[in-house]
């Protein structure tokens, strides 16, 4: 595992090679699953978690949702940060490059 | 023991309980490993017994359908299948997350780039200690600790995600900062430091194997230190001998209710150590579905929910919380599995078990009762 990965706006996240974010049909959920572990996901960290491709950077990844959603971008910026950054401290979420 | 005569049971669905999580697969229980711990049953599966590879593949679809997310392809040991690479790739394919527990020894840098290269996600491996003679004594084969350490690094050329899997007891406590270190030197993403657990093979050796709860606690704050220290790099899981909680685990996150087990031969059971408790009566998935037997298995509906409880559990507002405990563990030291698991503090046996474990640990520790699988087992490739 890497050192610990401080999120800021311009960091680039995206998921470690053996994190899989997926769709589970049959139980109709959105799961992140690594070793041993399974992460059951809301509404709102799943459409955070769609936009991470390890080519946004965490602004323009709320920037994107703030307009989607129609909401304040330092808040949703402020939700996105927190969000990757729990993640990251999981080992769910690493930096691109 | 009149358990059996009831056919009103309630079944899965009628619990509530949704489809499992995870299936952990017991590919063989052939090892070269005598680990005095093992954790499988006392009367081991022979070869001819074992599912086919087309077997397991239905098995794995049949996984799939339900909507489990996880496979943790075990034993015994895993490798000893020559149909391991045909079994990773229909997992990868048909997108369960999958997960090779494994003992390392037989295995060798082609075979598990081909195991990458098809598919698998997550190696875990087994280690009995960081002094190589010691750890070499506790798992009963010469040379298993320095092969260990270089499969380890092999996982990691391949970029496979390592966890290392440290059992931990008396005979090995006082290294528990190394194996810390050690797992951080193999770059793992993780590493467990689990407690030997008493039920089977390793009830018979607890003398040689319980810590004093000196030593425990000594142990746990080692974990706790290493936890802050190292959060973000390692993740660590931590498993205490429940002997010495004051309430016992959640074992498998409730009977029947989030996991099942694959024995070699195709049996379902609700946790690898099930086939302690006489009277269960397995389904296999040679006779039905796996779907059917999540569902209407008398082995699992046997202990789900609480209608089964006696007290204290019936009365304990902790009863959707531990679930009673572990029916295995129960069942080895009270002769009942529904009786409450000693573990808990407040089980009637609690004291005169935990005194007998505590008596145990401030003794020498006596000869290990080896595992064998089989005196002749050499050369199983």
């Amino acid at each position: 595992m890497t050192d610990t990965l401080k999120i800021t706006d311009d960091v680039l996240p995206k998921f470690p090679k053996h994190v899989k974010f997926k769709y589970n049909k049959p139980r109709d959920e959105w799961v992140i699953l690594a070793p041993e572990r399974l992460v059951k996901l809301d509404m709102v960290a799943v459409e955070i978690l769609k936009l991470v491709d390890g080519e946004k950077s965490v602004k323009n990844i709320s920037i994107e949702l703030s307009q989607k959603f129609n909401a304040p971008k330092d808040i949703i910026l402020k939700d996105v940060t927190d969000m990757l950054q729990d993640l990251s401290d999981k080992g769910f979420i690493e930096e691109n490059g | 023991m009149d358990d059996l005569k009831q056919n009103n049971l309630k079944t899965a669905s009628e619990h509530g309980i949704q489809a499992p999580l995870a299936l952990l697969a017991e590919l063989s229980h052939r090892c070269p490993l005598q680990c005095p711990y093992c954790s499988n049953p006392v009367q081991l599966e022979k070869k001819t017994g074992e599912l086919t590879t087309d077997e397991w593949k239905s098995v794995i679809d049949q996984a799939v359908e339900m909507g489990m997310h996880q496979i943790h392809l075990s034993g015994g040991e895993p490798t000893v299948r020559h149909d391991l690479e045909d079994i990773v790739e229909h997992c990868s394919k048909t997108g369960l997350y999958t997960n090779l527990i494994t003992s390392g020894v037989l295995l060798n840098p082609e075979r598990l780039n081909k195991l990458e290269s098809l598919g698998l996600e997550h190696v875990q491996l087994s280690f009995q200690d960081t002094d190589n003679d010691n750890a070499d004594r506790i798992g009963g084969f010469k040379g298993g600790h320095a092969k260990k350490l270089e499969v380890a690094k092999w996982v990691r050329d391949v970029d496979l995600p390592l966890t290392c899997n440290c059992v931990v007891h008396r005979q090995n406590i006082n290294n528990l900062d190394n194996f810390i270190k050690m797992a951080l030197d193999l770059d793992a993403e993780r590493v467990e430091i689990a407690q030997v657990q008493y039920y089977g093979w390793a009830l018979k050796n607890r003398a040689a194997f319980i810590p004093t709860p000196e030593q425990l606690d000594h142990a746990t704050e080692i974990v706790e230190k290493a936890r802050v220290d190292l959060k973000g790099k390692l993740v660590i899981d931590y498993v205490i001998p429940d002997y010495y909680a004051k309430h016992p685990k959640n074992c498998m996150g409730g009977w029947g209710r989030r996991f099942l087990n694959m024995n070699p031969k195709g049996e379902v059971l609700p946790c690898h150590a099930a086939e302690t408790i006489p009277h269960l009566k397995f389904d296999n998935v040679r006779d039905h579905s796996l779907k059917w037997i999540w569902e209407n298995s008398e082995a699992f509906n046997l202990y789900r929910g609480t209608d089964w409880m006696p007290d204290p559990c019936k009365s304990c507002d902790r009863k959707e919380i531990d679930w009673g405990g572990c029916r295995c563990q129960a069942m080895a030291l009270t002769g009942d599995a529904k009786n409450t698991d000693p573990a808990c503090s407040i089980s009637p046996l609690h004291n005169e078990i935990f005194d007998m474990a505590a008596e145990e640990a401030r003794n020498a520790p006596p000869e290990f009762i080896y595992r064998k699988y089989n005196v002749r087992f050499n050369s199983p490739i």
